[in-house]
């Protein structure tokens, strides 16, 4: 069973683009400022089309975190145990990541700063304790 | 006014557990046949079906294929999709066409075969996610029960209560699932799934159905249903956001569906003398427990410690078992033991009970309704 990648489409290309360039990328919406990930067609607050890209500063925090001692999927056998965190952007988008950090030493409100991995073909957005080197 | 006008008439269940070979139309025939004779109707007498759609196998025109193998061809015939929170947001829709006058006699009905047919839905990738390594309905739990262990020092004392707490009443409910007793210790030394959740953290996976016969009192009195059960109040509030995106992860709009389920009865968690929490994972009966207002907001641990919230304490939870002992089933089984308990033919009966509390939820907290049933 091969792991499920991204579905890229015309909607999340400029996403999926940003990675491969090695920035992180969100929506905001131009007629009522609203900000967010995933991508979507139309603004979730205005209910308006036409958002644009626009690239994150790269920092934020962690929001919360799990660890996995269970493989859902043969791919993730040899990682265990590892952890999926929510992050939230400094400038308010949440995402899925993983934090580049002992699980020990993750905490709610841990300072993180982007860094772009490839992992499974793909460039993704996973986040390391601001400060770390 | 909806208080007391409308009644659960009768309800039936099949075995929890393992099932092999029965299909969920299958199993929902069971059940409602088991809930027309509980209720000592005749089928013809039905005119409405309302079906939760099956969570491991969704299949289209669902309620249409259920009610063929009712033999029947109802007024309203629908399925619902709001994961386990349809289970009583279906007698409540029930209820609103009754007092419109669109149907008479409503069937509300669940049947779910998971752990003899699939379980992926409960493993599968969440969204464009799984390169992240993000799977299962678990996880999703488990990012809600850490950010409440983050907010407020929950610990797990509190999410062991619970747990110890359902498997004390499951073990003595002859038809609940698993029937082996937890202590904390146990409960404490299991490894973790996905931390901070461990097993008896999580809901079972179960075969089964469940099912309830819904009327106007007037026509149970007519009928010459012996046992009917008043519903006094209802409420239902979604949160909708995926868990990722949701501004607050530590209370969701429960709150909501609990307020509007309290103005009906014309009560407050006060008022309430045994309690039915979803209890799918430990984390949403503690926050269903501050959301309704039971306690402020974080100090579910206290409310949950030292026996409080098994039989014979303050408030007792789950008393057949709940999600996590009786059944996996999504929900209905939970509105059957307060119909017991306030027919006063519970297992673990709890003495004087006037008003009895029933919580569904969905999705990962994503949906949410509240049922209050008293004489
Ligand atoms: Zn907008």
């Amino acid at each position: 069973m091969t792991l499920p990648t991204p579905e890229v489409t015309p909607l999340n290309e400029a996403y999926w683009a940003g990675l491969a360039a090695g920035e992180l990328r969100f929506q905001h919406c131009p007629h009522c400022g609203h900000r967010w990930l995933p991508a979507r067609r139309e603004c979730p607050a205005c209910l308006r089309e036409g958002a644009a890209w626009e690239k994150a500063a790269g920092t934020g925090q962690v929001i919360s975190w799990v660890v996995y001692h269970t493989a859902y999927h043969d791919a993730f056998r040899d990682r265990l145990p590892y952890n999926v965190a929510i992050v939230e952007l400094d400038e308010g988008p949440r995402l899925i990541t993983n934090i580049l950090a002992p699980h020990e030493s993750i905490a709610a409100g841990m300072r993180v700063r982007l860094e772009v991995q490839s992992d499974f073909g793909v460039n993704l957005p996973r986040f390391a304790p601001v400060g770390a080197a | 006014m909806m208080r007391g006008k409308f009644v659960i008439a009768g309800v039936g269940h099949t075995a929890f557990g393992t099932l092999p070979g029965r299909s969920t139309v299958s199993l929902n025939v069971e059940a409602c046949r088991r809930a027309l004779e509980d209720a000592g109707i005749e089928k013809r007498a039905v005119d409405g079906v309302f079906v939760k759609t099956p969570t491991s196998a969704r299949e289209i025109l669902y309620g249409q294929t259920l009610s063929e193998a009712l033999g029947l061809q109802p007024r309203i015939g629908i399925a619902l999709d709001q994961g386990g929170a349809a289970n009583m947001s279906g007698i409540a829709f029930a209820c609103l066409a009754i007092e419109a006058g669109m149907c008479e006699v409503a069937l509300v009905c669940y049947a779910d075969n998971p752990r003899s047919g699939s379980r992926a839905t409960y493993a599968r990738p969440r969204g464009d996610d799984a390169a992240f390594g993000w799977f299962s309905t678990a996880a999703g739990y488990a990012m809600i029960h850490r950010r409440h262990v983050a907010e407020h020092g929950t610990p797990e004392a509190a999410f062991g209560a619970v747990a110890v707490a359902a498997r004390r009443h499951g073990a003595a409910n002859p038809n609940a699932q698993l029937r082996k007793p937890l202590t904390l210790d146990g409960y404490v030394a299991a490894a973790p799934l996905v931390a901070p959740l461990r097993r008896d953290d999580c809901a079972l996976i179960s075969d089964g159905a469940a099912a309830l016969v819904v009327m106007s009192a007037r026509r149970a009195r007519e009928l010459g249903v012996k046992a009917a059960v008043p519903i006094l109040g209802m409420g239902q509030a979604h949160t909708s956001w995926e868990v990722t995106q949701r501004p607050c992860l530590t209370s969701t709009r429960a709150k909501d569906a609990a307020r509007d389920a309290f103005a009906m009865a014309g009560l407050g968690p006060a008022d309430i003398q045994v309690a039915q929490i979803y209890d799918c994972f430990t984390i949403t009966v503690l926050m269903t427990l501050e959301d309704y207002g039971f306690c402020p907001p974080g100090q579910a641990e206290g409310f949950v410690r030292e026996g409080r919230i098994e039989h014979g304490g303050d408030l007792p939870l789950n008393t057949a078992g709940g999600l996590l002992s009786e059944t996996g089933m999504p929900g209905l089984q939970l509105v059957i033991e307060a119909v017991r308990q306030v027919r006063g033919t519970a297992t673990l009966q709890v003495p004087g009970v006037r008003h009895a509390l029933v919580s569904n939820q969905g999705g990962t907290m994503h949906t949410h309704a509240t049922l209050i049933l008293g004489g």
